[in-house]
Order: C-alpha cells, then sequence, then structure tokens
C-alpha cells in the first residue's frame, strides 16, 4: 500500500515539501492525504502504481458522475477511460498547490462529458503559465487539503433537499433554467466557504503571474 | 491594462463551473475568465465544490478489464489536442471559436462590423467592431446579452467598460453602447436569442444581417 508522508521543513519561513520520501512512513502531523500523493507520483514519476490507485479510487465515481446523465454502461466506461488516460497524460498540469485531484479530475470529467454527451465543444479558459519553479509546498497543499474538508462538511451539513440541488447541478444535467431558479438559494449557504477559498486562490494566482 | 471593474457575477461562474451555461455564454465566460484572475479564482473555488460531489456521490461498479485495458494504453502514442493561445486582443477561448484564424468582418454599415462565430439553438456568439465614437445600433434583447470588451471601451446608461469588463444585460436594459474615443471598440457579444431592434429599419434588416 502507497502511503506517502510528508517531511515538511521550514525553509525561509514556508514549509517545503521533501520529495524523494514520498513513500517513507515517518510519523508526521502533516500528511497529506493518498490521492494527493498518487496524482504528485504520477505527474512526477510516471508511477503506475500511483495510476492503478487513482483508477481503483476515481473510476466507480467518474462512471457515476457519467450514468447519471443518462449513458449507459458501456458508454459510461468507455469515457471514464478517456478520463483518466487524459489524468495520465495531462498530469504535469495539474497543480497540488492551487487544486485537490478531485476538483482537478471533475473538471476533465466535465469538459468530456460535455465534449460526448452535449456534442458541443465546451469552451475553455486559457491555462496560466506554468511557473517551472513552482514546486508542490507542503503547507499549501494541506491547506487546500483542509479547505476542501471543511467545504464538504459545509455541504454536508445543508438540508438534504438543498444538498440534492446542488449536486444536481453539479454532477447531474439540470437545465439552466433550473440552475437559476434553484441555486440562488443553497449556493448563498456555502457562499461563505467559496470565499474563503477564493481568498487563498487570488493569493496563489496572483503568484503565479 | 486597467484593472477589470465589470466581473462574471457568480450565479453565471457557477452555471459555467458545472456545466450547466449553453454554449454561447460560455465562450464569453471561459475569455472574460482568460482575463480575470479573480473570476478564475471564483472559478476554481466552483469547481472544488464539484470534485467534492465527485469524491461524495453515488459509484458505479467498472467492469473487470476496464483497469487492465486502460494501463495498456498508458504508453501509445497520442497527439496533444491542439490548444488555442491568445492572439493581440483575442483571447484563447476566442482563438479557439474562430479555429486560429483572423475574424471575417462583415459590414452592418456606419462602419461598425460583426463576425459571427457561432449561431445556432441555444444563441449566437458574435465578435462586434465599433468605431471610435460610434453608436451600436439601438437594440433591446429577449433574453441575457453577455458582453466582453476585448479592445478599446464603450460606456451606455449602465457605466463604462474597458478592455476585460463584462456587461450582463437581462431583457429589461435597453441601452446604447457607445464607443469610447482611442481605439476601435472590439467587444465579444453572446446572446440567447436573436437582438430584437427598437427601431424599424434595422429590425427589418434584422433576418438577412442576424444581428
Amino acid at each position: 500500500m502507497l502511503t506517502a508522508y510528508l517531511d515538511t521543513t521550514q525553509i525561509d519561513g514556508r514549509a517545503v515539501l521533501a520529495r524523494p520520501n514520498g513513500y517513507s512512513s515517518v510519523t508526521q502531523t502533516n500528511k497529506i492525504s493518498d490521492q494527493t500523493a498518487f496524482i504528485i507520483a504520477v505527474r512526477d514519476n510516471r508511477d503506475r502504481a500511483a495510476f492503478a490507485q487513482l483508477f481503483d479510487h476515481f473510476a466507480p465515481r467518474l462512471k457515476g458522475f457519467m450514468m447519471r446523465s443518462g449513458v449507459g454502461s458501456g458508454q459510461a466506461e468507455e469515457i471514464v477511460q478517456e478520463v483518466m488516460l487524459t489524468v495520465w497524460r495531462k498530469a504535469e498540469q495539474f497543480d497540488p498547490n492551487r487544486a485537490q485531484v478531485s476538483t482537478w479530475i471533475y473538471q476533465i470529467a466535465r469538459n468530456r462529458k460535455i465534449d460526448v454527451i452535449r456534442k458541443e465543444n465546451r469552451p475553455v479558459p486559457e491555462e496560466l503559465a506554468e511557473d517551472p519553479a513552482n514546486e508542490p509546498d507542503a503547507g499549501q497543499i494541506l491547506a487546500v487539503e483542509q479547505e476542501a474538508s471543511q467545504l464538504r462538511q459545509a455541504l454536508s451539513r445543508l438540508k438534504p433537499d438543498q444538498r440534492e440541488m446542488i449536486e444536481r447541478a453539479y454532477m447531474g444535467d439540470l437545465s439552466h433554467q433550473q440552475i437559476s431558479a434553484q441555486t440562488g438559494v443553497p449556493l448563498g449557504t456555502i457562499k461563505s466557504r467559496i470565499r474563503l477559498g477564493l481568498e487563498r486562490l487570488r493569493h496563489e494566482l496572483k503568484e503565479l503571474r | 491594462m486597467s484593472a477589470i471593474t465589470h466581473h462574471t457575477p457568480d450565479s453565471l461562474i457557477a452555471a459555467y463551473a458545472s456545466g450547466n451555461l449553453s454554449q454561447p455564454y460560455s465562450v464569453v465566460v471561459a475569455a472574460h475568465i482568460s482575463l480575470c484572475l479573480e473570476c478564475r479564482a471564483s472559478y476554481e473555488a466552483h469547481q472544488t465544490v464539484g470534485g467534492t460531489f465527485l469524491e461524495t456521490s453515488e459509484t458505479e461498479l467498472v467492469s473487470e478489464g476496464l483497469k487492465a485495458g486502460l494501463l495498456d494504453l498508458l504508453d501509445e502514442p497520442f497527439e496533444a489536442q491542439k490548444t488555442y493561445q491568445r492572439s493581440g486582443a483575442y483571447p484563447g477561448p476566442v482563438m479557439e471559436a474562430l479555429k486560429g484564424k483572423p475574424p471575417r468582418w462583415k459590414r452592418l454599415g456606419m462602419g461598425t462590423r460583426q463576425s459571427i462565430l457561432s449561431s445556432g439553438p441555444d444563441g449566437s456568439v458574435r465578435l462586434l467592431y465599433i468605431p471610435p465614437g460610434q453608436a451600436v445600433p439601438d437594440h433591446s434583447h429577449n433574453g441575457l446579452e453577455l458582453t466582453l470588451v476585448l479592445q478599446g471601451s464603450f460606456h451606455d446608461e449602465t457605466g463604462r467598460f474597458e478592455v476585460g469588463d463584462i456587461e450582463i444585460a437581462d431583457q429589461s436594459l435597453e441601452h446604447t453602447p457607445i464607443a469610447g474615443m482611442g481605439a476601435p471598440c472590439i467587444c465579444l457579444a453572446a446572446t440567447d436569442t436573436p437582438l430584437r431592434f427598437a427601431s424599424l429599419i434595422p429590425r427589418l434588416l434584422q433576418p438577412i444581417l442576424r444581428i
């Protein structure tokens, strides 16, 4: 079992990630999630075992995501395969300082879903220029993970019908009219969470420019 | 570039991030995010919501052979998908809609030109070219109109819009955008229905010009 812990060291006041130690089992309080460790191993070392772990975790979720849009099991699996292949091929674009692996895979899957199921070519924003010096930063990764976990908790505290509505908006296929009519209320509830994320992202994005 | 003061509303970013925005509007929102760090941050935050649901929502068992089949594909050679870079005033998503070529302008009179990027049942998205000081024909519209300034500026009853600014006009707004002095104003505009012109002659021309 791949279990990645991070050694964090303070350099210039910033926590940095000691990467060669990716598979060590040193007891550390600061531990990034397995998923993040796997994608970093795929990105930096083309690690097939780590990729297989990501597949085991995400493939059933991606298949569920696709089938909610009404495609059959066979086509859903084809899309899952394409999405995971994109994860492998574009792994160098993943920036753990900015996003969770689930966020990044969601984005790939959603684009693919629109391209295939709606037969549209989804317009996507320009990628930000990569900063070659942008090494994974353990403190930053943990902050991203902590925010995502707070967001998850905030979502789980919603009333079931509100949660269901937002979930359908992000996972299923509500029409634009339904979204406009429905998202106002529940999105307001989680807005403070998103706003926290915004502050961090703004800071992070400015550094990238 | 001056600071962007007119942003994409959160509801539209949420709709775009969750894949619920129609294609014409998506071109404009993707172009705005390409120019605006604040809206990019908001977009990424909304995608985090999507990622959270991906983590927690219902799963479906995958076939036994799927993983092995995929692992066999990892070393296959592949062609990277073409991505379009910004060119002059046109952000990547606009260059993609233009298929990498310069816009093919059609005259609308009084020096104003348009280049339709796509038009269909979901609405249309076009580039508009308005000479300095010139007014866009007085118009109103049935649904939402998104206008992103790519070059120059314009002002109307609601304010002044410069490069990177996006105007969100609903059907209640009967506005007359006028291009600022200086460089000609180039805008990216999307509507979900054909524009209705307020004066008679443009209205008669509407089906011909497809404006």
